[in-house]
């Protein structure tokens, strides 16, 4: 190591020895790899992206500085509100519900059961398939002709007829919320679950022995203890619905009647589909304020954690 | 002094006995029933029968698919692996298995070695800014790939890779990095800073404590980072979907959503043993490292 350092020059050496050894630069070449790879597939694209909405590219040409025309002609677009509308609309039902299950599910994962572990490994299954492929198993479910769901309703005699899941707009929006739904569950609930794991049980005792109801215990120990990963759980996942994409790809793709666009959907369609990167990317640039809400309310959330446990955080 | 240390310690050991009891004996056996296994039972059933689903329609005949009152439509007469067969020997999709693979495992090592040279960067070199970029590769990870991928066609189209499985072992690393980094970053710090000053003194250089020392005490959170990336690229979509085109190239969600889906009412059967035949490697997988994916899930979100 030392042998050809000493043959090089005293300038030399010092050069060659502090690019490699002092830290700074050291942390410099090993960070190198992560960083190159972010910056020009991330960071750059993400830079690139905001540019390209204020410019008219089409797929093939790059296009020309044409200021906030894109946005100008998005505000007018009837098809482009309704996207905005379907994906508050699919984010707060579907975020409030998954919350809703989850934590219900985590607090029954949470008892003391027999094959807890098999339990947990069953429940997270629907959130290792790949999406896509379980849209698909949703899709025939929902199917207009061969539906499980209608046939079965039918027999119980009540409705008469198949209902038309995807292909009336406000049945698919329910059925797409639905199928997110269940995606989503089992994150929430064995994330949930690791937080009430860290709960210690004698909490519970305590409260219980001075008189504490069920309700009481779970208002006042496990949901003040909770607080924190509930505020970093439910930002990943109103993260992760917000930008969906593939679930409704694989089921309506924006349909009946762009009833079902996502703005991810419809970004998609415009750019690629279309040709329009720049409408496109606008469509993509309009996401990112809340992208930027979701991202604070994490930041306040992990403030939070770090007080709660008195600057200990490690 | 001695004698309230015994009587904790007693305490311990009596609350440890009855721990795996806790407050349960409050409940009795039919309030357990109706409070927590009928929701869990009903709860299970509707996450899992997609599943059910899925594989019933892969194995049943055609006239039973279509045909839901002469047979139960709930159960299957006489399966067939007609459309697994079809599935596996008359379309392309042992190739698109295979270039989901290849692609997942080459981007899953990449974004393997990288993270772990800049997890170990941040959490031991402590070089100027290492805080700061700690922050910055948190960000990264709340970055969706909704918002990039028509700048980042336009990248793939310029460096010529449009169309190209390597584009995809490029770009994937930017979902996986920032995840990998943050979960390897919780491990390396439960490791002793004593090991590493050691092996300085003894004359190591900085990559031989990471690939002797560090690594070795870290495979649980490699593996965990491994097959959590492994997933990720598997089940990625909208990337795979814009930079590809060709048949022969599509992963497999691309190809089952865009190759399989035609008007014939008996797509059904080999659709749904595409989206089988898809999953099971990941199942499969999942099934021997369950511990390691939920610590992989649920130290990301921790941290």
């Amino acid at each position: 190591m030392t042998d050809a350092a000493i043959a090089t020059t005293a300038t030399g050496r010092s050069t060659w020895e502090r690019l490699r050894s002092h830290r700074d630069w050291m942390g410099f070449w090993f960070m190198l790899p992560a960083a190159g790879i972010l910056i020009l597939f991330l960071a750059y694209p993400l830079g690139l992206g905001v540019w390209l909405s204020f410019t008219d590219a089409k797929i093939g040409r790059s296009g020309s500085f044409i200021g906030l025309e894109n946005y100008d002609w998005l505000s007018d677009d009837k098809i482009f509100w309704g996207s905005v509308f379907f994906t508050l609309f699919y984010t707060i039902f579907a975020s409030i519900v998954k919350f809703a299950l989850g934590l219900y599910l985590a607090l029954l994962l949470n008892k003391n059961l027999p094959m807890k572990a098999l339990l947990r490994s069953i429940v997270l299954i629907p959130y290792i398939v790949p999406t896509v492929l379980s849209a698909i198993a949703f899709w025939w479910i929902y199917d207009s002709s061969f539906s499980i769901i209608s046939w079965s309703l039918i027999k119980l005699g009540l409705i008469d007829n198949y209902i038309n899941f995807l292909g009336d707009p406000w049945n698919a929006r329910w059925c797409l919320v639905v199928a997110n739904i269940w995606r989503g569950v089992p994150f929430v609930a064995i994330t949930l679950l690791a937080g009430l794991q860290t709960v210690s049980p004698s909490l519970y005792e305590a409260a219980t022995i001075d008189g504490a109801s069920r309700w009481q215990n779970f208002r006042f120990v496990t949901y003040p203890l909770l607080t924190p990963i509930i505020a970093v759980v439910m930002t990943f996942s109103v993260l992760f619905t917000f930008t969906d994409f593939q679930l409704i790809w694989a089921m309506t793709r924006g349909g009946p009647v762009n009833a079902t666009h996502l703005m991810a959907t419809l970004s998609y369609q415009r750019a690629i589909l279309g040709g329009n990167l720049g409408e496109g990317a606008a469509i993509a640039t309009a996401m990112i304020p809340f992208l930027l809400a979701a991202i604070m309310f994490s930041w306040f959330g992990l403030q939070k954690r770090k007080w709660q446990q008195g600057g200990d955080n490690d | 002094m001695t004698e309230a240390g015994n009587l904790s310690k007693d305490l311990v050991k009596a609350n440890l006995a009855d721990a795996s009891e806790g407050m349960s004996y409050l409940e009795t056996l039919p309030q357990r029933i109706v409070t927590t296994w009928i929701p869990l039972a009903l709860i299970l059933i509707v996450l899992l029968f997609p599943f059910y689903w899925m594989v019933l329609t892969a194995i049943k005949p055609d006239e039973q698919l279509i045909d839901m009152n002469t047979y139960n439509p709930f159960w299957v007469v006489g399966p067939t692996f007609k459309h697994i067969y079809k599935l596996l020997f008359e379309t392309r999709y042992p190739l698109w298995l295979w270039n989901t693979m290849y692609v997942s495992v080459l981007a899953t090592l990449v974004s393997l070695i990288a993270s772990v040279m800049a997890a170990y960067a941040i959490v031991r070199l402590r070089f100027r800014g290492a805080q700061l970029t700690g922050g910055l590769i948190f960000l990264a990870y709340l970055v969706p790939p909704s918002i990039l991928f028509i700048p980042l066609a336009t990248i793939v189209q310029k460096y010529g890779l449009f169309d190209s499985p390597m584009a995809l072992v490029l770009v994937y690393p930017t979902i996986l990095i920032p995840f990998s980094t943050w979960l390897l970053m919780g491990y390396f710090k439960t490791i002793p800073y004593e090991l590493e000053e050691c092996a300085l003194i003894d004359g190591a250089t900085r990559l031989q404590i990471l690939t002797r020392i560090i690594l070795p005490l870290a495979v649980p959170g490699l593996i965990s980072a491994g097959i959590f990336s492994l997933t990720l690229c598997w089940n990625e979509f909208i990337y795979a979907l814009t930079f590809i085109t060709s048949v022969q190239n599509k992963t497999v969600p691309v190809a089952i959503v865009n190759e399989f889906v035609d008007g014939d009412i008996y797509r059904w059967g080999s659709l749904m043993a595409g989206a089988l035949v898809g999953s099971l490697p990941l199942v499969i997988l999942y099934s021997f490292f369950v511990e390691y994916y939920v610590s992989a899930m649920t130290g990301a979100v921790k941290e």
